[in-house]
């Protein structure tokens, strides 16, 4: 990257708030796809992804596995930034900035402090403003995204409960999250104390949500979504952009599914273009009722 | 389409003017100007042709249509991309070759005063001879100049901000810049000429 560091000659600032959640906004209106390997890397890309999640397990095999599961190979990672140009997240255990530090240093352009992963702290996230390398976090409820953005992370997704090609939890978290958004406008100053109380969230960041009625960051869906119809509605309930993780490799036909997720994502609001790229699409990924779950991963995370 | 369409309808609403977002030939049709925002230029080419848009857009850039890329918009609007993926188009508004990523990956994407330097006749109220605030992500560079391109503004002397006739291009993001607007004022004022 030495060619690319011209920018040195003028006083310049890398890693800002500006630069990091502008990354964030780049991907509005995308699909980021979990990869495993630089094979499926390159179906997502030709798919048109706008970005890609590199993991040694997609979700649905990490639930069927067990086990710890950590940060993946730094040698898998790099393998999958060498084959696309898109833009290459990879994922860090809950409050493990070491691996957060070697993924920094391998020049990942996200970062996923993942419930996915198993948690490495139980009482603390990454201090996120440490930094260059910008962070997306997931978020059950508006007080858990605003803990997360006060600890630095610039993009906020639902968590969803992931690898089940269940979209439920995500909906319960998007709806949850823009519910209570709306809420806190409506509150007068005297309850926005109320609200940090009963959210568990810094007072300043609740109250610059009561001023401009929306999350200081991107807010994406993840967890959950198998289909063209789950990635539009997610989009029309308020999420941003959308993660896909089993449900496309997971799914019989994963190319076609890949390409008809990121159409349903630009035209969400089109049923007529829901309709075409719906059809004959193959088996989906099987899914698990949320019944049927033993650990619920969006339970991890503080 | 794809994304950071919403922060430049904000920045235009607060220059004082309409925007509608584009995701069909119709949409495209019914616009006195367009803004192709930045998010993944690859995605973006993959929408046009999915959403039958290349043949519509093309025309508009024939009919001369006025544009603002910035970033993956910049890409294109270009002459030619090196590094581009092979089923990549750009539409040649402007006479310029970009180069995808010029300025390195996330971790080196910055933010940076740049020199602008523009025509005190295109715009003689704003503030055209000064510093503006650039964020950079990911940005693609201008390898090539043609003769008919003006060089609107340059950071580490390579050009960032460019214009020809009525078409405008820049490798940075005006658009999350919300206090300084002077480069949405200055596309108006080029598409009003």
């Amino acid at each position: 990257m030495e060619e690319t560091n011209k920018a040195v000659a003028q006083p310049s600032t890398v890693g800002s708030i500006r630069v990091k959640r502008g990354l964030a906004e780049m991907f509005k209106g995308g699909v980021i796809m979990d990869v495993v390997n630089p094979e499926q890397a390159k179906i997502a890309e030709d798919a048109g992804a706008v970005a890609v999640m590199a993991l040694e397990r997609v979700p649905a095999d990490i639930r069927a596995d067990g086990g710890v599961v950590r940060m993946s190979d730094p040698e898998m990672i790099e393998g999958i930034k060498q084959v696309t140009t898109i833009p290459v997240m990879a994922k860090a255990r809950i409050g493990h900035f070491v691996e957060a530090q070697i993924l920094q240093s391998l020049g990942v352009d996200y970062i996923d402090e993942s419930e996915v992963l198993t948690p490495a702290d139980e009482a603390h996230h990454i201090d996120k403003w440490a930094f260059t390398a910008p962070f997306v976090c997931g978020a059950t409820n508006l007080g858990e995204a605003l803990r997360r953005i006060g600890e630095g992370a610039c993009m906020i997704r639902s968590k969803g409960e992931a690898g089940t090609g269940n979209i439920v939890e995500a909906v319960r978290h998007l709806r949850s999250i823009l519910g209570d958004i709306k809420k806190v406008t409506q509150a007068d100053q005297a309850e926005l104390f109320d609200w940090a109380k009963q959210l568990q969230a810094p007072l300043p960041l609740v109250q610059e949500i009561a001023e401009t009625g929306k999350l200081q960051v991107p807010l994406f869906c993840a967890g959950g979504i198998a289909t063209p119809a789950d990635a539009a509605l997610a989009m029309q309930l308020g999420a941003e952009a959308v993660f896909v993780g089993s449900g496309i490799f997971k799914s019989e036909d994963p190319a076609p599914r890949a390409k008809a997720i990121v159409e349903a994502t630009t035209n969400f609001e089109d049923a007529e273009i829901l309709t075409k790229v719906s059809r004959g699409l193959g088996a989906p990924m099987t899914g698990i009722g949320m019944d049927d779950i033993d650990v619920k991963l969006a339970d991890r995370g503080w | 389409m794809q994304g950071a369409f919403a922060l430049h309808q904000e920045a235009l609403h607060r220059c004082g003017v309409e925007s509608v977002q584009v995701r069909n030939a119709d949409q495209l049709l019914s616009c006195d100007a367009l803004i192709i925002p930045g998010g993944e230029s690859t995605v973006i080419s993959k929408m046009l042709k999915a959403n039958c848009l290349e043949a519509a857009f093309a025309a508009a850039v024939q009919n001369k249509l006025p544009m603002l890329g910035t970033c993956a918009g910049m890409i294109l609007l270009a002459n030619e991309i090196e590094d581009g993926t092979p089923d990549q188009t750009s539409f040649g508004a402007i006479d310029i070759d970009v180069t995808r990523n010029f300025y390195g990956r996330q971790v080196d994407s910055f933010e940076s005063a740049i020199e602008l330097n523009v025509p005190p006749s295109i715009a003689s109220k704003l503030e055209t001879e000064a510093q503006l605030h650039a964020v950079f992500i990911r940005a693609p560079g201008v390898s090539r100049v043609g003769d008919a391109v003006e060089v609107w503004a340059t950071y580490d002397n390579e050009p960032v901000l460019c214009r020809q006739n009525q078409v405008m291009v820049s490798s940075f993001h005006p658009e999350l810049i919300p206090e300084d607007d002077r480069v949405h004022q200055l596309f108006l004022a080029v598409a009003n000429q």
